[in-house]
């Protein structure tokens, strides 16, 4: 059901579709994700007007892709859906969500910093749960779970206060 | 202000530019107690994940363990006995009212309301008993395991129950008397940290943050899990999306919680609590140290793990502060392959910034009080 609608109104979207326990789930093209996300946001028939949650998952090994995964939930209609689109992993770059939700924005500054994905378009991507100066992103695969990570210097967070966003 | 500041139970730090001692803008720098939940996820078996499970949000363990459990159980395709739904259900909710309790007690004490804190701990301690009654533990439970319970509950768990529930009645009672009518307290809250529903929703908010904006969702009502569907109960909304109103929302939660316990402990069957099949759930002990069978069941079990098919599930329940969902993903081995927490508090976190431009350096207090932030949920 809306995966038709998907590939009615975003024909690029190459959209797939599949099943999961709990709701359906769908595949498109990286290069059309957006267009689709806004479709199923703005169509009355869809109103998945909250992004839930938005992650990624490493499938570097099998596909050599790494997997953004949002979930959308509909609080009209009550339905929760997940949308997938795969980027590969050697220039893991796909268009920001910051223009259609606010939660995307601290979502997307994770998915940055814990798996190294570039969002195009995000007004601020900072690492959030690390620190800047980390080296790697460590929900991938090949950062092994006992790296240990050089010493960084310390700050003078009274009088340097350190990196925050510009104008503040 | 901060990274360890008084009035900020929990590690955070917000970068604040200040026009006398209005708050002009705000960067909200988390992540001060992340230890890697997801990625220790990947190490161990599903069921390793569990004690983890309880260190995300410490102040109502219980129900990461069942969200969490219930997420493993969907995948595997298969569904708990009665009773041990019904467990779950009411050790959800008591511990709801437990979390609830925790963060209302801190936020009226940092506006100054410290009698309130009291109160609330003193109910609060009364649901600490229970969980330490079943579980062994107060706080660190590690009560749920995928396919069921670790053990049944004590016989008095009833009573326990009952009078736990009147001491949290007569203790809110005592706290509305305090705070209904409290001029410093209105004054502090009312107004305070005002967000709209429409962009509640784009910043991801739930649970009381959004319901206080008035949009009645409730995942226990959306999409029931547990035995939420066979229970009466109502969802509490607020009008302005100010502190008050979550602090109202919370507050009539808490009864609503009430009111499920009791329609649980009327209805609790009797039986099993674990399913039964021996490829999900551990042997009982008197197997393990009387046969070889049991012996090597209990063996391959902690080993191997148990083998969730392949595939991937979104599953939400409704955590004390809002949707706490788990995106499991297994590739067929004993072990996840990927675990990913949705926090609530989180999603809170982002908007703090949102809430408390235009307001004073006081009230920013008061909203981050009433967002509730819980360091190793937010964080993990």
């Amino acid at each position: 059901m809306v995966a038709e609608a998907v590939a009615r109104a975003v024909p690029s979207s190459g959209v797939v579709a599949h099943t999961t326990p709990r709701c359906p789930l769908i595949v498109v093209e990286a290069s059309s994700v957006l267009e689709v996300l806004r479709f199923l946001r703005d169509d009355p028939a869809q109103s998945y007007k909250m992004l839930t949650d938005l992650t990624a998952v490493d499938r570097v090994a099998g596909q050599g892709q790494i997997e953004v995964v949002y979930t959308l939930r509909s609080l009209e209609h009550g339905n929760l859906l997940i949308v997938k689109a795969a980027i590969r992993a050697e220039n893991p770059v796909i268009d920001s969500a910051t223009g259609l939700w606010h939660s995307a924005n601290w979502a997307e500054r994770e998915v940055w910093d814990m798996f190294g994905v570039h969002f195009e378009g995000h007004p601020d991507l900072r690492r959030i749960l690390m620190y800047e100066e980390f080296e790697g992103h460590p929900l991938r695969k090949d950062y092994p779970v006992d790296r240990r990570q050089p010493l960084v210097e310390e700050r003078d967070v009274i009088n340097d206060p350190w990196p925050s966003r510009d104008g503040l | 202000m901060g990274p360890s500041h008084p009035a900020t139970h929990g590690t955070i730090k917000f970068q604040l530019r200040l026009d006398g001692e209005t708050i002009i803008a705000c960067d909200t720098e988390i992540g001060y107690l992340h230890r890697g939940f997801e990625k220790m996820c990947e190490q161990g078996t599903w069921n390793q994940c569990v004690p983890y499970a309880d260190r995300l949000n410490y102040a109502s363990p219980l129900i990461n363990n069942f969200i969490f459990t219930e997420g493993v159980e969907s995948l595997l395709g298969i569904s708990v006995p009665e009773r041990c739904t019904y467990i779950r259900t009411i050790l959800s909710e008591l511990s709801r009212i437990a979390d609830h309790l925790t963060c209302l007690g801190m936020a009226a004490a940092e506006v100054g309301a410290q009698t309130v804190a009291f109160y609330m701990n003193q109910a609060r301690e009364s649901i600490y008993n229970i969980n330490q009654a079943v579980t062994g533990a107060r706080v660190t439970v590690s009560y749920g395991r995928v396919g069921g319970l670790t053990r049944d509950v004590p016989e008095d768990f009833e009573p326990m129950v009952r009078a736990a529930i009147e001491e949290i009645v007569e203790q809110l009672d005592n706290c509305e008397k305090l705070l209904e009518r409290n001029r410093i307290f209105i004054d502090r809250m009312v107004d305070i940290g005002v967000i709209t529903a429409e962009e509640a929703v784009s910043y991801g908010l739930t649970g009381p943050l959004l319901r206080a904006t008035g949009v009645s969702y409730d995942v226990r009502k959306h999409s029931p899990y547990l035995a939420y569907d066979r229970v009466d109960f109502d969802v509490p909304v607020g009008t302005r999306g100010d502190n008050f109103d979550r602090f109202s929302v919370r507050v009539d939660e808490m009864r609503q919680s009430i009111r499920i316990s009791e329609q649980i402990l009327d209805a609790m069957p009797e039986g099993p609590i674990c399913v039964d099949d021996p490829t999900i759930v551990l042997p009982p002990k008197t197997e393990v140290y009387e046969s070889i069978e049991g012996l090597m069941a209990q063996f391959k079990m902690v080993i191997e793990g148990i083998r969730v098919p392949e595939g991937e599930v979104y599953f939400a329940g409704e955590g004390a502060n809002g949707e706490l969902g788990f995106y499991l993903v297994s590739d067929g081995s004993g072990r996840p392959y990927r675990v990913r927490v949705r926090p609530p508090c989180f999603y809170g976190m982002g908007a703090v910034e949102r809430l408390c431009k235009g307001h004073s350096v006081a009230d920013l207090v008061a909203i981050f009080g009433m967002v509730n932030m819980i360091g190793g949920e937010c964080d993990r």
